[in-house]
């Protein structure tokens, strides 16, 4: 699916969170939202998902306007920073739940449910998990049951919202690779907020860094190092380690 | 969130629709005005109903002032003594490990799940006329059934847990780390006590201590049980209401009503004025 | 730390000598009646219906607090609106108000010629002097459990889960029942415990407003009173156990319903 963000802006109160953004994902991409925090990206995830509506500007899904069509309607997978697993349903519950609540017109059947979340189980690796609930589950194994719910309404869109944040280092590295290799499979266009530059820019097909609510430069990640577009971008990129803190060595 | 006036219809996922919000909210106050701020209306309208000189000549009847002034020699002495033993159980459960404690923490908490009919007639069975001590006393000439002294120790028990389930949980999330450095860099545990510990509880102390002496000066059914209901010797305001009530000098009953309605309202700012000022040093439970 | 021998000592002093000696007493003093007498006791019809009576108008009151006790939790803690303030202070009352005081207010407003009693009694709706005003007082006295034990659990319910639930196709009603309603469950059944408990012992606002008319109106703790002033110690002091015993249980279920919600936050 295409997504087209067309100048779009969203404000809390007077301040504005994201200003005027556009911004095109073509089908099948992965694109990463890279910026300080404050800088608007996971606004902008979250105007993506339906959690808020802008002010101004238009969404488009396949030339569709969804700007204000629910969150529940669109079809979105999000993946929480915390993942909001539902603690008290086991990891088989929590990925069952986006079928189960659909009218029973739309529903598969139980046995259909059931099956799908046993192939969901199988492709995250965590087939013998499904009856525990998330409280028994280490880290990266939340992550992933947190990913295979998203996964289990056949999204239009996969939204990330810093996927490893909440993991340490060693469990990061193994993730980043896997996940991109599922990507590689699925062909899901993708977005993916994060403030670990290394991690945008060895994971997407193309960055988009923003400050202060505003995109500076979109490109792939050789274009970004080679020809920086704003003062910004150069200082944000050459400024390793003092961003060292998100990656967690 | 003060988010500018969305454009055409647009439901943020986790807001219900407008008229749910209006239904919702209109429902919880119409419930609340019911069943709590009718009432309370109530009590002054009636307790006025035959102007301010009847309401004034109510309060002060000889009667009624008697009533008032036991009220408070009762709290008076009820509410230090719950204090005192709230911090010497807080001090003890809190700050040090011993087997058996959660079973103190439960008996502790105990008289909060017995009627307080109950709560009065524990101590008619020990120390009335046909009590296991009754006969003893009598004969020493000890009388506390149907004295100041039972109203004293019915009010105890139905007051037993305030202060110390407000202390408890607190001084355990607190821990023992700035009384061990006090003690390391030689205070004694007295001076400990004072200078680190109590300044640390002072608010939930105070916040506990309020609750404690608006249940004692409030309290019934467990004072009414013990009192006899000698007018001008054993009536406490609450049992002074119910005399004036049950004669049907109802204007009276609640002229005297209002003033312990009145400390009801005055209990409530000062418990709403702790929370929001000091919410984060009362405990976890009231922190919203 | 110092100072453990004297506090623990005085705890354990002060408990026993105000709570549990005097507690022992109303266990022993049945007794005398011997057994087959404290069963005639316990089981007097007069004695079974006010307890019929007592159990029947908390377990009806505390529904009631149960079903708008959480509406207003819900309310407080998630709208905006003139005068939340005062109605949050207020859910307290109940808390601070001398149950005499309550009692008379509620018994004058529900007479029949009360602002409330009057509007109710053209369509034969009567509640002060008949069980209906039990269940009234009990629902005032029971107000405050459900509200202050259900508020602080859906404050710390992250958004979060709703929003996942939205994304997932869960309408509102859907996200509500099986996210936010599974999660506030045990601190909801916790105030309703609590609110029943409190009910069931219940004295001073009931007996101005209950008519106490034995084998319809007479609630439990009244009984006690009666029987004391026949000078019936030990027929006060079984009933009082027979209570005593129904509350010690209660207060092992709320206990055991705290663990539990205790186990699912974690």
């Amino acid at each position: 699916m295409a997504l087209e963000i067309d100048r779009v802006t969203k404000r809390f109160g007077a301040f504005p969170a994201v200003q005027s953004v556009s911004l095109i994902v073509a089908p099948g991409e992965f694109l990463a939202l890279l910026g300080p925090s404050g800088s608007g990206k996971t606004t902008l995830l979250r105007v993506v998902g339906g959690l808020d509506v802008p002010e101004e500007g238009q969404l488009r899904f396949d030339a569709q306007d969804m700007t204000l069509t629910p969150a529940r309607e669109r079809r979105v997978g999000f993946v929480f920073q915390n993942y909001a697993l539902f603690r008290h349903m086991t990891v088989a519950q929590n990925i069952a739940f986006g079928l189960d609540v659909r009218p029973s017109s739309t529903r598969p059947p139980a046995r259909e449910i059931k099956r799908r979340v046993q192939a969901l189980l199988a492709r995250m690796q965590l087939e013998d998990m499904g009856a525990r609930y998330p409280s028994q589950l280490s880290g990266g194994q939340r992550q992933r049951v947190a990913l295979a719910r998203a996964l289990a309404i056949e999204p239009r869109i996969l939204l990330l919202d810093e996927p490893f944040g909440a993991l340490d280092a060693k469990v990061r590295k193994g993730l980043r690779q896997w996940l991109r290799t599922l990507h590689d499979e699925m062909k899901l266009t993708t977005i993916m907020v994060t403030h670990d530059q290394e991690e945008a820019l060895a994971l997407a097909d193309r960055v988009a860094i923003m400050n202060a609510g505003r995109i500076e430069q979109v490109g792939t990640a050789r274009e970004l190092r080679e020809t920086p577009a704003t003062p910004f971008v150069r200082d944000f990129l050459d400024d390793t380690p003092s961003h060292a803190q998100g990656s967690g060595i | 969130m003060t988010a500018s006036p969305p454009r055409k219809e647009f439901h943020p996922p986790t807001r219900e629709s407008f008229a749910t919000r209006v239904v919702l909210v209109s429902v919880a106050v119409l419930y609340i005005s019911l069943f709590l701020f009718t009432p309370l209306i109530a009590v002054f309208t009636e307790g006025f109903r035959n102007g301010v000189d009847a309401f004034l000549n109510a309060i002060v009847e000889k009667d009624a002032l008697a009533a008032v002034k036991l009220t408070f020699i009762v709290a008076g002495i009820a509410v230090p003594l719950n204090s005192l033993f709230g911090l010497a159980a807080a001090w003890a459960i809190a700050k040090h490990d011993f087997k058996g404690k959660s079973l103190l923490i439960t008996l502790i908490d105990l008289p909060f799940s017995v009627s307080p009919v109950i709560s009065g007639l524990v101590y008619v069975l020990l120390f009335g006329a046909h009590g296991f001590l009754g006969p003893t006393l009598d004969a020493l000439g000890i009388k506390i059934i149907f004295t100041t002294a039972g109203l004293v120790l019915a009010t105890m028990f139905v007051t037993f847990p305030f202060v110390a389930r407000e202390l408890i949980p607190l001084m355990q999330e607190q821990g023992v780390s700035e009384e061990e450095a006090a003690i390391s860099l030689g205070a004694s545990g007295w001076q400990t006590f004072w200078n680190v510990t109590l300044p640390n509880v002072r608010w939930a102390l105070l916040y506990g201590v309020l609750l404690c002496n608006a249940r004692a000066m409030g309290e019934f059914g467990a004072v009414s049980v013990v009192s006899g209901h000698i007018r001008g010797l054993t009536n406490t305001m609450p049992l002074h209401v119910e005399i004036l009530y049950n004669e049907y000098n109802f204007a009276a009953a609640f002229a005297v009503a209002s003033l312990l309605a009145l400390l009801a309202l005055v209990t409530l700012v000062l418990k709403s004025a702790l929370e929001w000022h000091y919410g984060e040093e009362i405990a976890a439970s009231h922190r919203h | 730390m110092p100072g453990f021998g004297l506090t623990f000592g005085f705890t354990v002093f002060y408990l026993s000598a105000i709570v549990l000696i005097p507690l022992a007493a109303l266990l022993i003093r049945p007794w005398e009646l011997g057994v087959a007498g404290v069963i005639d006791a316990v089981s007097a019809p007069r004695v079974v219906a006010s307890l019929k009576l007592s159990f029947g108008a908390a377990a009806i009151a505390s529904a009631i607090n149960g079903v708008f006790g959480l509406i207003v939790a819900w309310v407080l803690v998630r709208y905006r609106f003139p005068g939340k303030r005062i109605v949050d202070a207020l859910v307290d009352l109940p808390f601070a108000l001398p149950t005499a005081v309550a009692g008379i207010a509620l018994t004058t407003l529900y007479a029949p010629n009360g602002w409330i009693g009057s509007a109710l009694a053209p369509f034969g709706i009567h509640v002060a002097f008949t069980p209906l005003g039990i269940v009234v007082a009990l629902t005032f006295i029971g107000l405050p459990f459900v509200v202050r034990s259900v508020q602080p659990v859906l404050d710390d319910l992250d958004r979060e889960y709703e929003e996942a639930a939205a994304t997932l196709g869960a309408t509102r009603g859907q996200a509500f029942r099986r996210v936010v309603f599974p999660t506030i469950l045990p601190a909801w059944l916790t105030g309703i415990a609590l609110a029943f408990a409190r009910a069931v012992g219940e004295y001073g606002s009931v007996i101005f407003i209950a008519g106490n008319m034995p084998f319809i109106s007479e609630i439990t703790p009244l009984l006690i009173v009666i029987k004391l002033e026949q000078f019936d110690y030990a027929g006060a002091a079984a009933v009082g156990a027979a209570m005593l015993a129904i509350s010690f249980a209660m207060l092992l279920a709320i206990n055991t319903l705290q663990a539990w919600a205790r186990a699912r936050s974690t």
